[in-house]
Formats: structure tokens, C-alpha cells, sequence
């Protein structure tokens, strides 16, 4: 479904941050997140950058429903997922987020394409399908020739494109990448955010970690991140 | 910035239809197990070993008990489902005999319904008159033995399943006319150095001749008959002064001994039939039951605690297995796997261990029963349900198992779990 079909739900954005903090109990505690204000519209395609221990990562988690804002609401969609049970926020990973971890997180002793597949398992998608699409999701990362290797055995920047095979299986409406070119060559680079332009041009959202200015700049919009806190990029 | 906050909210009151629910089917959750099992066969091989020994040992401790049991019985059975032995009561106080067995209870015993032979028995006392051969042919130099005598009347070697080597058995007529004719245990004829009875060889019992008719080969239920002199009781009666039979024996036909005892009694003492103490050895299907009671319960307990070692083994690499996979669990939570989808794959991953282990026990089981039968030399017994049971267990155990892990699975939160890098 293309943009210009849905003007209205343009309007509304898809994930609007309303004074989030995150403080980790520590000792020391530590304050990763303070009071942030943040919406992004369908479609955008956001680059966080800031440098190491800023708290990127810690947005990308409480936006992805991994984790709960100490304060402040998190609007995702316009339903307040902050104070939502478990069931409904695994529903939410599953079904309308896409994550890329910065550690790419692949299961070491099931092979490339379940581990792809996985990410199908649990919002009922039959399995012919599932497996259509993982072929499908692990061609356009370019690594079809290891569908049926082990993560083990990969090289970094191809167990990243495992990674975003995954995240992009569902099609979710949002996909969250913490550093998904961290490991790629310029060339490889230039086709996974080619892939995730193409994906953001059909009404999904990116946000999108990155240390590479490069990258932040082909995003439609850019924040940075300092100490905590959150800074529109011009 | 902060003015956002204040204005009305932009949440919808979130209605559940809104919202995705994690969803997994059956076939999904028990493909997951599976693939689970199968990344990693080195260590589902190690984790089913506790179950397999366990449910193993169980199965071949019924099996070998049960095996033993009918061996035993094997031996038994037709023996005892035709035996039946009657004598006097004794008085509880005095230690007296309260009747005596009459002179001919061979023949009233001999009449009636499922008997095939009869015959009673008696100890000679002959004091202090000994045995020897005549003539005198013993090559040790001892002439004289000291031999235990005993009365019986005609029906008594069929009665008891005696064979002869040499000669018969004294029969009706010579019992009558109280001949003084004897038969021989091989114990006595090989000390008295008879070897055989063509050539009518004789004995001397105190001063008295005997001939020697018959001399045994085996007794089947009175042993103790090898090894006496055995003369007809008319005889005993007139010439060493026995009281009474002290003994009936009765071979019957096969599984008529309850019959036969009930009639017994009544035919031995019609006054007072309480008189006569009817005996009828255990039914097989009791020893049968008592000696597997025995086996069963002392290898029972061993093979109960295999087994629990081996739950204890499932349930202890189940649990490493859940730490070690920590990570894995961060991953499919985050990518919306529901606590239950988490606690139903490990429990069904130990589950599906518990049932292979089961089977592949069940199977180790038989297999050791066999081999210890054929070693023995026995017929191979099993009841059916034992290895049918074996895979049931197996699955009890193996989900009794993986309950505590994968519930421990099933509370890890995502995030954490995916910071525990594997
Ligand atoms: N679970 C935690 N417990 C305590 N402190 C934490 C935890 N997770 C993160 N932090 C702290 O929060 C701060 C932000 O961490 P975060 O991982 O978000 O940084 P980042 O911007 O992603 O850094 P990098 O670029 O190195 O990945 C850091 O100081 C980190 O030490
Ligand atoms: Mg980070």
C-alpha cells in the first residue's frame, strides 16, 4: 500500500515519544534516556547518531517493545503501548516491529534460513508462506547461495544481512536497525539501504542507529544523540 | 516541547481487536522441539541417556523377574497340579495323634473321582537291627548298616512317581501275604552292594530274610526314599509291630487335586472327617506370584531409582540447556515469541526426550531379558503392557523434567535475555 492511498493516517504519526526516560537503576544509575519528545511519520526514514553510551541503542529498545520507559508515554500507532501486558507488546515485536540488533542476535545452531524463518513463527503465518517469504527476504540481502549455512560460519557483514532478512520478514510497519551497516562495504551498503529506501517508499518506517555520516545523510531526517537527550539535525 | 504532554491525549482507547496477539500453532510449537532436538544431537543423545537407562532397567527387572518366575514354575507345575497328601491331625496340646489312617486307605482312596494311585507310608522302628547283604559281598568290610526302613503299601511308588533300575515293585499279593520281599533305594543297594534282582538276592533286616524285588532309579516326590529300605507294610505290621500308615499319598489327574482333597478327609475317617489333615501344595499361579513378588520388589526399587536419576538427569541438562540457550529465548521473545510458546517448546522438548528415551528403553529392556533368558537357558516372559507402558512413563518423566526449566525459560524478560551472549 503506497503512501498517496492513505493521506489521513500520514497525518498521525506512527511513533510519538512524550517525555520518555529510561534510567537504569544501576548503582551508579544511570539516566540513558531523559525526557525525550520524538515523533516520526509513516514512511520516514529516521538516522540516530551520537556517540558511544548516548543511549541510541536504549531508544531503539523501548521503541522495538523490548523495553519499558522509566516515565513518559510511548504512543506507537497512537495506542499507549507503555502500560500494555506482556501479551500485547510480544504481539506488537512480532507482528508490526522489525528489529535489527547491533549484535545481530542469530540462534549459532539453527541454519540461515530458519533463523529467517523465525521471525514468521509466532503471528500465524502458514509455512509455505513463511518459507517463500524467507527465501524471498534472504535473496534481496544477496546471500540465497547460504540459505542453508550456519550463522557459525558466516562472515560478520553476512550474518548482519541474516539480521535484516529477518527484521524485514514480516514486513513490518516499523523497523528499527541499531548499526545494520556497521560490518558491509560501501557496495553492500549502497544495496541494503537501497532495499530499506524501497521498503520505507511502501509505508514502512525506519529508524535507523548509524556512526557512519554517510549513511545518516541519505535518511530523510536526522537526530543526534547526547548524554540522554535528543537533538534535530539540520 | 512540554506542552505536548498537556494537551488531550492522541491514544485511542485501545480496543484488544486493534491489537496483534502472538500466535503459534500445535504443528509449529512441536516442529520447533523438534529442529530444537535435532540442531544439537550430541547432547539430546546425552540428556535421553537417564531416561534410557532408567526406564530400561525397570523394563528388564520385570522382565527378567517375570522370566524367572515361570521357570520355576515350568518346573513345578506338573508335579504339584496332581499332588495331594493326607495324615492325622495332631493334637495342638498333647502332640498325639488324634486318629490313625486305616490299613486300607489305599484302596478307599484308591476309588474315587480323579485318582490315578495311592499309597501310604509309614517309618519302621527297628531299633538297633541292622542291615546286610547275604551272603556277605560288601568290598568296604563293613557288614552291617544302619538303614532307615519304611512301610508302604503297593500304591505308594506310583503314588510318589518312583522308577525302577532293576525289578518292580512289590504288588497287592505280596503285600497280603505279607512276603518278605523289599525294595531297595539306590543308596542302600549300592552300599549292600545288589546291583540288580534276576538272580533274587537277599538281605537281612535283624534276623530276617528279604528278598530283594525291585531296587529304585528316582523318586520324584518323596527324595528321601532313595535312601531307605522299603518293605510291604502287612509286613511291617506283623514282624516289626507298625501301629498304623502315618502317611497317604496321592497322584491325581491333572488339576484335580482340590477334588480330590475335599473327598478325601471323609473317605479316610467318615466319624470325624477333622481328623485327617488334607494338604495340596500352593497353586502355581501362587509360587508364581511369590517368587516375582520377591524379584519384583527388590529390583522394582533399583529400577525406580534409575529412573528418578534419569528425571533428575533430564531435568538438570534441561536446565543448563535453557541457560546455555538464554539467548536464543531473547531472540524469539523479541521476535514475538508469547512466555507460553517459550515454556511449551522446552517442556515439549524434554517431553519428546522423555518418550524417545521411554521407547528406545522399552526396547533395551527386551533386549536384555532376551539375552539374560537365553543365557539361562529360559523361556524369554514378558507381559505385553510392560514395554507398551515404558513410552508412557518415559513421557511422564520427561515432562515432569521440564516443567521447572521451562517455566525459568518462560520468566526470562527479552532483553536481559538477549544481553546473556551464549
Ligand atoms: N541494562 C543496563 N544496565 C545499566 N546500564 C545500562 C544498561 N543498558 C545500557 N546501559 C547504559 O546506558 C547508556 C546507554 O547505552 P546504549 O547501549 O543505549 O548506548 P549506545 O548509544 O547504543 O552506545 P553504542 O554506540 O556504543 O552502541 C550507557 O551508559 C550504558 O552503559
Ligand atoms: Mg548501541
Amino acid at each position: 500500500m503506497s503512501r498517496a492511498d492513505r493521506p489521513a493516517d500520514d497525518a498521525r504519526p506512527v511513533i510519538e515519544l512524550l517525555g520518555v526516560s529510561r534510567t537504569f537503576p544501576g548503582p551508579p544509575p544511570v539516566e540513558a534516556l531523559r525526557a525525550l519528545d520524538l515523533q516520526v511519520r509513516r514512511g520516514e526514514h529516521l538516522a540516530v547518531i551520537g556517540p558511544s553510551g548516548s543511549g541510541k541503542s536504549t531508544l531503539l529498545h523501548v521503541l522495538g517493545c523490548l523495553d519499558r520507559p522509566t516515565a513518559g508515554d510511548y504512543l506507537l500507532d497512537g495506542i499507549d503501548v507503555g502500560g500494555l501486558p506482556d501479551r500485547e507488546r510480544t504481539g506488537l515485536r512480532g507482528q508490526r516491529i522489525g528489529f535489527v540488533f547491533q549484535a545481530f542476535h542469530l540462534m549459532a545452531h539453527r541454519s540461515v534460513r530458519e533463523n529467517v524463518e523465525a521471525a514468521a513463527l509466532y503471528d500465524g503465518t502458514p509455512r509455505t508462506l513463511r518459507r517463500e517469504r524467507a527465501e524471498d527476504a534472504i535473496a534481496r540481502v544477496g546471500l540465497s547461495h547460504r540459505i542453508d549455512a550456519s550463522p557459525r560460519t558466516l562472515s560478520g557483514g553476512e550474518q548482519q544481512r541474516v539480521a535484516v532478512a529477518r527484521a524485514i520478514l514480516s514486513r513490518p510497519s516499523l523497523l528499527l536497525a541499531d548499526e545494520p551497516t556497521g560490518n558491509l562495504d560501501t557496495d553492500n551498503t549502497d544495496a541494503l539501504l537501497g532495499l530499506l529506501e524501497e521498503l520505507c517508499a511502501d509505508g514502512m518506517t525506519l529508524v535507523m542507529v548509524t556512526h557512519d555520516d554517510e549513511v545518516a545523510r541519505r535518511a530523510g531526517r536526522r537526530v543526534r544523540m547526547v548524554d540522554g537527550l535528543l537533538h534535530e539535525v539540520a | 516541547m512540554r506542552e505536548q504532554r498537556d494537551r488531550t491525549p492522541t491514544a485511542e482507547p485501545t480496543s484488544d481487536r486493534d491489537l496483534p496477539r502472538p500466535r503459534m500453532g500445535t504443528r509449529e510449537l512441536v516442529a520447533e522441539a523438534v529442529a530444537g532436538l535435532l540442531a544439537r544431537p550430541g547432547r539430546t543423545l546425552l540428556t535421553m541417556l537417564g531416561t534410557l537407562l532408567g526406564i530400561g532397567a525397570l523394563v528388564a527387572t520385570v522382565g527378567i523377574a517375570q522370566s524367572a518366575g515361570s521357570q520355576i514354575v515350568a518346573q513345578f507345575d506338573v508335579l504339584t497340579l496332581t499332588e495331594v497328601t493326607a495324615q492325622p491331625r495332631q493334637a495342638v496340646v498333647e502332640e498325639r495323634t488324634l486318629t490313625t489312617l486305616p490299613w486300607d486307605a489305599e484302596d478307599r482312596v484308591g476309588r474315587l473321582n480323579g485318582v490315578r494311585a495311592a499309597g501310604t507310608r509309614a517309618t519302621v522302628e527297628v531299633g538297633d537291627q541292622t542291615v546286610s547283604a547275604v551272603p556277605v559281598r560288601d568290598p568296604t568290610g563293613i557288614t552291617d548298616h544302619q538303614l532307615d526302613v519304611v512301610a508302604a503299601s503297593p500304591g505308594l511308588f506310583d503314588a510318589v512317581v518312583a522308577s525302577f533300575a532293576h525289578g518292580r515293585a512289590f504288588d497287592r499279593g505280596h503285600d497280603e501275604r505279607a512276603d518278605p520281599v523289599v525294595v531297595l533305594g539306590p543308596g542302600p543297594a549300592e552300599r549292600l552292594g545288589i546291583t540288580r534282582t534276576g538272580h533274587q538276592p537277599a538281605i537281612l533286616l535283624g534276623d530276617r530274610r528279604l528278598v530283594v524285588i525291585g531296587i529304585l532309579d528316582d523318586v520324584q516326590r518323596s527324595p528321601d526314599l532313595r535312601n531307605a529300605v522299603i518293605v510291604p507294610q502287612e509286613l511291617a505290621r506283623e514282624e516289626f509291630g507298625l501301629a498304623a500308615p502315618e502317611q497317604l499319598r496321592v497322584d491325581t489327574d491333572l488339576g484335580a487335586t482340590e477334588v480330590v482333597a475335599e473327598q478325601l478327609a471323609l473317605a479316610l475317617d467318615p466319624e470325624d472327617p477333622d481328623r485327617i489333615e488334607v494338604s495340596v501344595p500352593p497353586s502355581p499361579g501362587d509360587v508364581r506370584s511369590a517368587v516375582e513378588a520377591d524379584v519384583d520388589a527388590l529390583f522394582l526399587v533399583l529400577g525406580a531409582v534409575a529412573l528418578l536419576v534419569g528425571a533428575l538427569g533430564i531435568a538438570n541438562v534441561t536446565l543448563v540447556s535453557v541457560l546455555e540457550r538464554t539467548s536464543e529465548i531473547g531472540v524469539r521473545r523479541a521476535l514475538g515469541a508469547a512466555r507460553r510458546h517459550i515454556a511449551g517448546q522446552f517442556l515439549l522438548e524434554s517431553t519428546a526426550l522423555g518418550f524417545v528415551g521411554g521407547v528406545a528403553g522399552a526396547s533395551l529392556g527386551v533386549i536384555v531379558v532376551v539375552v539374560v533368558a537365553i543365557a539361562q537357558d529360559w523361556v524369554p516372559v514378558l507381559d505385553a503392557w510392560v514395554p507398551l507402558a515404558a513410552p508412557l512413563v518415559g513421557t511422564f518423566v520427561g515432562l515432569a523434567a521440564g516443567v521447572y526449566p521451562a517455566l525459568r525459560a518462560a520468566r526470562l524478560e527479552p532483553l536481559a535475555a538477549l544481553r546473556a551472549e551464549a
